[in-house]
C-alpha cells in the first residue's frame, strides 16, 4: 500500500478546479453549477407504468442531466434479477408466516431498485445496505440462506462483508452510510478506483448520520452515491412528516453534491441514472445523491399492521405502476422477452425460492460457545471464565439427563 | 514525581541488547537517545509518530488535529510529518469521525481518532456502541476494527461543562470494547502503541489533568520494549501494575486517580501504614489476578476513582474482588469516587474529586481495631 502525501483530504477550495463534471457541464450547457446540482425539474423516467418507452424529450432528462438507454444485454440480466427478486420477497414473507423465519422486512414492490443497486457496481466496489436491501444484497452475489441467516435468528449476520464487499445489513438508520464513506475514503487513499454505494430509505433521511455522511463525502471529495430509496413510510409515517424539502434529492445541493430524483420502478431509468452516478464518482467527481420514487407495497414487517395507517386505494395505484410487470410488457414489446427466455427465468427464480426453503427449514445447530468467541479477536479472561461457566452447565445438564432417561430405562 | 511502575512486560525479562538497538535505529522520530524528562503529551505524541513511522495504514484524524496539533497538542506536528492524508482535520461531526473510522478499519487502515472532550464523544456513542463494539462479533470475525478512539476524559483541571466527565463506565459496560487509561508518561507511550497494535476497537483514555505531568523516561528503551514484545507476541497489555508496594492495605485506582492514591500511600507511609498502589491501567480486559493478588495478601483495599461512585467501574472492582478475596478480607471493601452529581463547576470541583484526606479517612475506616 502507498499512501502518497499529495493524496490529500482536499479542501472545498480545491473543489472548483477540478476537471469534474460540475464544471464540464456549466461548460458545455451554460447551466450553473446549483443548475447542475439541482436535481432536473421532473424524475427521470424512461420507461412508464404502461410499459412503453417514454419519447427521449419526456424522459425527465434536460442539460447535465441526460442519460442513455441501457444495453439490450443490461436489461435482460436487470429483468432475471427482477423475477429472482419478486420471488425471494414473497417466498420470504411466506416462510415467516410458516414460522420458518423470524421476521422479514420485504422489498416487494422496491425491486427495481434493489436490483439496480446491484448491477450498477463493479466487482471491487462496496455496497452497504440496510435491512430492506435482501434482494440488493444476493443480486450482490451473496448466499441466499447466508443473506436470511440474520432473520431467521441464527446470529446478527450470515455472511462475510469483506469477501463479497457488501457491508452487514445495517438496522440503526444511515449509520452504516458513514463506515461507505470511511471505505471510500481508504480505498482513495490508497488511489484505488472503488465506488461505494450507500442505500438508506425516506425516513432515514431525517438521522443525523445521514446529514454527516453526506457532508464527509462531499468535503472529502469521495467516490460514494448515496441512493435513497423513497418509498413513501417510515413504518407508518409519511414522508411529508419528514422532510419539506422539495425532494429528498434537492438536499444534494446543500452538501455541494450533485442530486437526481429518478422512478423507483423503472429499471431502465434506474441503470441509467445510477450507471452514470457510478461513472462519474469513479471518474473523481466526487459524491452524488440519487433519490428513488417507489412503493413499499406490503407492511413494515410482519409485525405491522398498514391498513391503520394507509389506504387501499393507495396501494392499488401503486399496483398500477409495479416495476416487473411494466419490465414484462416492455421486452416482450421490445421483442427481447419471449415464453421460452421467460421460462428460463421462471426457473432460476424458482430454484432460489427452494434453496431458501430448504435452507431455512434445515434446523441448523446453534454453537452456545460461539457467544464468547468473537466478542474479540482473543477472550479476555472475564469471557473465558464466563464460557466455561457456560459449558459447565451444559455438562451438568447433559449429565442429568443421561442420569434420567438410564433411570427411566432401568424402571423399564 | 511518578515512581517506576512495574509492568508485566518489564518484569518479563530484559530485551536483548541487539532489538534494542534494531528498535533504536528504526525509530527514526528519535532526536535524542538515553532518559529525558517529558509529559505525558508528547509521550503519546511519540507513540502516534512512532505507530505511523512503523505502519502506512495507520491513520489520525478528528476535530482540530491537523495543523492546530489538536486542542491539547497531542498530535502535534503529525500532519507536518507525515502530510495531510496522514493526519487530518474533519468536519466538526463525531458521529461522522467514528463512522468514518469503522469504514476505514473495514477497509485496510489503522485508524487513531480523537474525541475532542469525553462529553464531545457522546454524539458517537451511537456508532461506537452499536458498530464499533459489535462488528467483529456479528461478523464472526470476519471484519476486524482496529481502531483506538482517544478521548481526552476525567477533570482537574477546571474545565467548564462538558468539559471534564469521566465516561469510562459507558464504555466498560459495552460488550466488545477494550478500554484502556495510563497513569503514567511511559505507560503513555507504552499503552497507546499497543492500543494501536490491537486488532480489537480500543477507547483510549487520556486523563487530561495529566497531560503536562512529567517523568524521566527512556523512549529507546520503550521502543525497544515494543520491538521485543512484538517479535515474542507479548506485552503489557490487560495487565496491572504495582505501582507502589506495600504490606497493610491496597489502593486500586486508575487514570487521573493513580497520582492521588500514590501521594495517599505516601502520607500513610509518615503515618506508619504501609500501602499499596495498584494502578488499573486497562479497565476491559480487567487483571484480576493482579489486583486480588494484593488485596489477598493486604486484607483490605480502597478503590479510587473520579467517576460518580453509582453503577461504576469502581463498584465493579468491589464486587470482584468481594467474589473473589471475600475470605482474605479484614474489612468491607470501600469506595472514594465523585458524587452521584453532575460534573461540578470549576469553583466546586475541589470538593467532588477524591483527594487525598477522603483516602486516608476511608483508610482510617477498615476495621484496623480487629
Amino acid at each position: 500500500m502507498t499512501i502518497s502525501a499529495d493524496q490529500t483530504a482536499q479542501q472545498p477550495a480545491q473543489h472548483a478546479a477540478q476537471q469534474d463534471a460540475a464544471s464540464e457541464a456549466v461548460r458545455k450547457f451554460g447551466i450553473t453549477v446549483e443548475d447542475y446540482m439541482l436535481p432536473a425539474r421532473h424524475q427521470i423516467q424512461m420507461v412508464g407504468p404502461d410499459g412503453t418507452l417514454n419519447p427521449h424529450t419526456e424522459q425527465g432528462t434536460q442539460p447535465g442531466h441526460e442519460y442513455t438507454l441501457p444495453s439490450d444485454a443490461e436489461l435482460l440480466a436487470a429483468y432475471e434479477q427482477l423475477v429472482v427478486g419478486r420471488r425471494v420477497n414473497d417466498q420470504n414473507s411466506a416462510l415467516v408466516r410458516q414460522g420458518r423465519m423470524a421476521v422479514y422486512p420485504s422489498s416487494h414492490g422496491q425491486e427495481a431498485c434493489q436490483v439496480a443497486a446491484a448491477l450498477c457496481l463493479a466487482d471491487g466496489d462496496w455496497m452497504f445496505p440496510t435491512y430492506r436491501d435482501s434482494v440488493a444484497v444476493m443480486a450482490r452475489g451473496v448466499d441466499p440462506v447466508q443473506t436470511m441467516t440474520l432473520f431467521r435468528g441464527d446470529w446478527h449476520g450470515g455472511y462475510d462483508p469483506s469477501k463479497h464487499k457488501v457491508g452487514i445489513q445495517c438496522t440503526p438508520l444511515t449509520t452504516q452510510l458513514l463506515h461507505g464513506v470511511g471505505v471510500a475514503h481508504a480505498a482513495k487513499l490508497r488511489g484505488e478506483d472503488t465506488v461505494v454505494l450507500a442505500m438508506c430509505g425516506d425516513g432515514a433521511t431525517s438521522e443525523g448520520d445521514f446529514h454527516e455522511a453526506l457532508n464527509f463525502a462531499a468535503v472529502f471529495h469521495l467516490p460514494v452515491v448515496f441512493f435513497v430509496q423513497n418509498n413513501q413510510y417510515a413504518i407508518s409515517v409519511p414522508l411529508a412528516h419528514q422532510s419539506v424539502a422539495p425532494s429528498l434529492a434537492h438536499k444534494a445541493v446543500g452538501y455541494g453534491m450533485a442530486g437526481e430524483r429518478v422512478d423507483g420502478n423503472d429499471v431502465v431509468a434506474l441503470l441509467a441514472v445510477l450507471g452514470r452516478a457510478v461513472k462519474l464518482a469513479r471518474e473523481g467527481s466526487g459524491p452524488l445523491l440519487v433519490e428513488a420514487h417507489t412503493y413499499r407495497m406490503q407492511a413494515h414487517t410482519n409485525a405491522d399492521d398498514a391498513t391503520r395507517y394507509r389506504q387501499d386505494s393507495e396501494v392499488a395505484e401503486w399496483v398500477a405502476k409495479d416495476p416487473l410487470s411494466r419490465m414484462t410488457t416492455y421486452l416482450t414489446d421490445r421483442g427481447l422477452l419471449d415464453d421460452d427466455r421467460a421460462a428460463r427465468i421462471a426457473d432460476k427464480a424458482e430454484a432460489v425460492a427452494t434453496q431458501l426453503r430448504e435452507g431455512l427449514s434445515e434446523e441448523v445447530p446453534v454453537e452456545p460457545q460461539d457467544l464468547f468467541k468473537y466478542v474479540f479477536s482473543t477472550p479476555t479472561p472475564q469471557l473465558k471464565e464466563q464460557s466455561a461457566m457456560l459449558a459447565d452447565e451444559l455438562a451438568r445438564d447433559a449429565a442429568s439427563t443421561a442420569t434420567a432417561s438410564t433411570a427411566k430405562g432401568s424402571g423399564k | 514525581m511518578s515512581p517506576t511502575i512495574t509492568t508485566s512486560s518489564e518484569a518479563n525479562g530484559n530485551v536483548s541488547a541487539a532489538t534494542a538497538r534494531a528498535a533504536a535505529k528504526a525509530a527514526s522520530a528519535a532526536e535524542q537517545t538515553g532518559p529525558q524528562t517529558i509529559t505525558l503529551a508528547k509521550a503519546l505524541n511519540t507513540a502516534m509518530a512512532d505507530a505511523m513511522h512503523a505502519d502506512e495504514s495507520v491513520l489520525v484524524f478528528g476535530e482540530d488535529v491537523g495543523m492546530l496539533g489538536g486542542v491539547f497538542r497531542i498530535t502535534d506536528g503529525l500532519t507536518k510529518t507525515f502530510g495531510q492524508s496522514r493526519c487530518f482535520d474533519t468536519p466538526l461531526a463525531e458521529s461522522g469521525i467514528v463512522g468514518m473510522a469503522v469504514g476505514m478499519a473495514m477497509n485496510g487502515m489503522r485508524p487513531v481518532i480523537e474525541m475532542q472532550f469525553d462529553a464531545f464523544a457522546y454524539p458517537a456513542f451511537e456508532q461506537i456502541v452499536s458498530h464499533v463494539a459489535k462488528m467483529h462479533n456479528r461478523t464472526k470475525g470476519a471484519v476486524k476494527l482496529p481502531m483506538v478512539i482517544r478521548v481526552p476524559y476525567a477533570g482537574g483541571i477546571g474545565g467548564v461543562e462538558h468539559h471534564c466527565d469521566s465516561s469510562e463506565a459507558y464504555y466498560a459496560h459495552t460488550a466488545g470494547l477494550k478500554v484502556f487509561t495510563p497513569a503514567t508518561v511511559a505507560d503513555g507511550y507504552r499503552m497507546l502503541r499497543e492500543a494501536i497494535d490491537s486488532d480489537d476497537p480500543v477507547m483510549f483514555m487520556e486523563p487530561k489533568k495529566l497531560y503536562w505531568s512529567k517523568d524521566q523516561v527512556d523512549l529507546d528503551a520503550l521502543r525497544a520494549e515494543h520491538a521485543a514484545n512484538t517479535e515474542r507476541g507479548t506485552s503489557s497489555e490487560g495487565r496491572a501494575a504495582v505501582a507502589r508496594p506495600g504490606t497493610d492495605a491496597t489502593l486500586i485506582a486508575y487514570g487521573p486517580s493513580v497520582p492521588t492514591a500514590l501521594a495517599a500511600a505516601a502520607a500513610a507511609a509518615e503515618e506508619g501504614r504501609s500501602l499499596e498502589v495498584i494502578d488499573v491501567r486497562s479497565i476491559v480486559p480487567f487483571d484480576d489476578e493482579t489486583v486480588c493478588a494484593s488485596v489477598r495478601k493486604t486484607g483490605r483495599a480502597v478503590v479510587i476513582a473520579e467517576a460518580h461512585g453509582f453503577a461504576s467501574v469502581a463498584s465493579e472492582i468491589v464486587a470482584r474482588v468481594q467474589e473473589r478475596c471475600f475470605h482474605h478480607l479484614a474489612a468491607p471493601i470501600r469506595r472514594v469516587t465523585g458524587f452521584d452529581v453532575p460534573y461540578p463547576a470549576p469553583k466546586l470541583e475541589h470538593y467532588y474529586l477524591p483527594g487525598v484526606d477522603r483516602i486516608l479517612d476511608a483508610v482510617d475506616d477498615l476495621q484496623w481495631e480487629d
